[in-house]
C-alpha cells in the first residue's frame, strides 16, 4: 500500500519528531540541579547557621545551570510553533 | 478581549496576539498592538501610580516607619544589599538602574496573577532589557579600561579572538532567553491546563501552578538577571 504523503506533511512530521530530540536537552540540567541541591543540602547539614546563604547561591546557580536546558525548549518550541521550515 | 489567558481555542491560547492593527506596513510586514504591549502599559501605570503615592508618602516621612514606609525602606535595603554582595563600593553607580530593571521584570513576572499575559514572555521585551545590559557593560568596559577594552580580546592568545568575541556577545543573548524561556514555560503550562481541564479544575487547582510558574520561577528569575547584569558590570570595572 502505498503511502501517499505531501512534502509539506513530511516536514510537519519531522519538525515534531525533532522538537521530541531537542527536549533531550532536559536530561543536562536536571542532573546539575540535583548534584547542586545534594551539595546544599549537605552544606546546610556541617552548618545550618549559613542556611540562608547557601540556599541563596545554590538557586543562583541552579537557574544558571537550567539555561541550556531551556535553549532546548525554545528549540522546540519554534519548531512547533514557528515552522521555520514551511516552504 | 484576547488579553486574558484562558481561551477556548487551544493553540492560540498562550500565544501573542495582535489586538488591532495599524494600517501601514513596517518592514513587509504587519504592524500590531499586541496583548504584550497592552499589559506593559498595564503595569508601567501602575508602577507610576505606586510611586506618586509612595513619593507623596516620604514627603512626610516620619523617623519611626510605620506602614507603607516600613515596607519600603525594607525594599530598598534588600535592593542596596544585593548591589553591595557583588559591586561594593561602586553600588550607588548602578543601583538605580539595577533596581528599576528589578521592579519592572519583578511586576511583568507577576502579572499572571491579574490574568494578563506576562510581558516577559516575549523575546521582542526580554531581548531589548539584555540590549541595554549590553550597552551598559561595553559602556563602562571602554570608559574604564579605553583601548584594552578591545585588545583584552586578544588575550591571552591571538588564536582566541573568535572565541572571546562570542563569548561577549552570548551574554546579552543567554540571560534574556534565560528570562524569556522560563516565562514562556510557564505561561504555556498555565494556557494548555485552562485551555484542557473540565471547569472544576479550574477554579482552585490552578493556583498551584501559579505559584510554582510566576511567582517561584518569576521572583528566581529576576533575581538571576539583575545579578548576572551587576556580575558583567562588575567584570568590566
Amino acid at each position: 500500500m502505498g503511502l501517499n504523503i505531501s512534502g509539506q506533511d513530511f516536514i510537519y512530521g519531522c519538525s515534531a519528531i525533532g522538537a521530541g530530540l531537542a527536549l533531550i536537552a532536559g536530561i543536562g540540567p536536571g542532573v546539575g540541579q540535583g548534584i547542586a541541591a545534594g551539595y546544599g543540602a549537605s552544606a546546610v547539614g556541617r552548618n545550618p547557621g549559613a542556611k540562608s546563604d547557601i540556599t541563596s547561591t545554590m538557586l543562583l546557580g541552579q537557574a544558571v545551570a537550567e539555561t541550556t536546558g531551556l535553549y532546548g525548549l525554545v528549540v522546540a518550541i519554534i519548531l512547533m510553533f514557528v515552522k521555520p521550515f514551511n516552504s | 478581549m484576547g488579553l486574558f489567558l484562558a481561551e477556548n481555542d487551544l493553540a492560540k491560547s498562550f500565544m501573542i496576539k495582535g489586538i488591532c492593527e495599524f494600517p501601514f506596513d513596517f518592514l513587509g510586514g504587519k504592524v500590531y498592538i499586541t496583548t504584550t504591549a497592552i499589559s506593559s502599559w498595564i503595569i508601567t501605570i501602575m508602577i507610576l501610580v505606586f510611586g506618586i503615592v509612595v513619593g507623596k508618602k516620604f514627603k512626610n516621612a516620619k523617623e519611626v516607619p510605620t506602614g507603607i514606609q516600613n515596607f519600603i525602606e525594607m525594599a530598598i535595603e534588600a535592593l542596596n544589599g544585593m548591589g553591595d554582595s557583588i559591586l561594593g563600593e561602586n553600588r550607588n553607580r548602578f543601583v538605580n538602574y539595577v533596581g528599576t530593571l528589578f521592579i519592572f521584570i519583578l511586576t511583568c513576572n507577576l502579572s499572571g496573577f491579574m490574568g494578563m499575559r506576562a510581558p516577559t514572555a516575549d523575546y521582542g521585551v526580554t531581548f531589548c532589557l539584555g540590549v541595554f545590559t549590553f550597552a551598559i557593560i561595553q559602556f563602562q568596559g571602554i570608559k574604564n579600561h579605553g583601548f584594552g577594552h578591545f585588545t583584552g580580546l586578544f588575550q591571552p592568545l591571538p588564536v582566541l579572538f573568535p572565541i572571546n568575541l562570542i563569548g561577549e556577545f552570548a551574554n546579552p543573548i543567554s540571560i534574556s532567553l534565560r528570562l524569556f524561556a522560563n516565562l514562556l514555560s510557564g505561561v504555556i503550562m498555565l494556557g494548555l491546563w485552562y485551555g484542557m481541564m473540565p471547569i472544576f479544575a479550574k477554579i482552585a487547582v490552578p493556583s498551584v501552578l501559579h505559584a510554582y510558574c510566576d511567582l517561584f520561577s518569576g521572583a528566581i528569575q529576576t533575581y538571576v538577571f539583575c545579578m548576572l547584569t551587576m556580575v558583567y558590570v562588575n567584570d568590566k570595572l
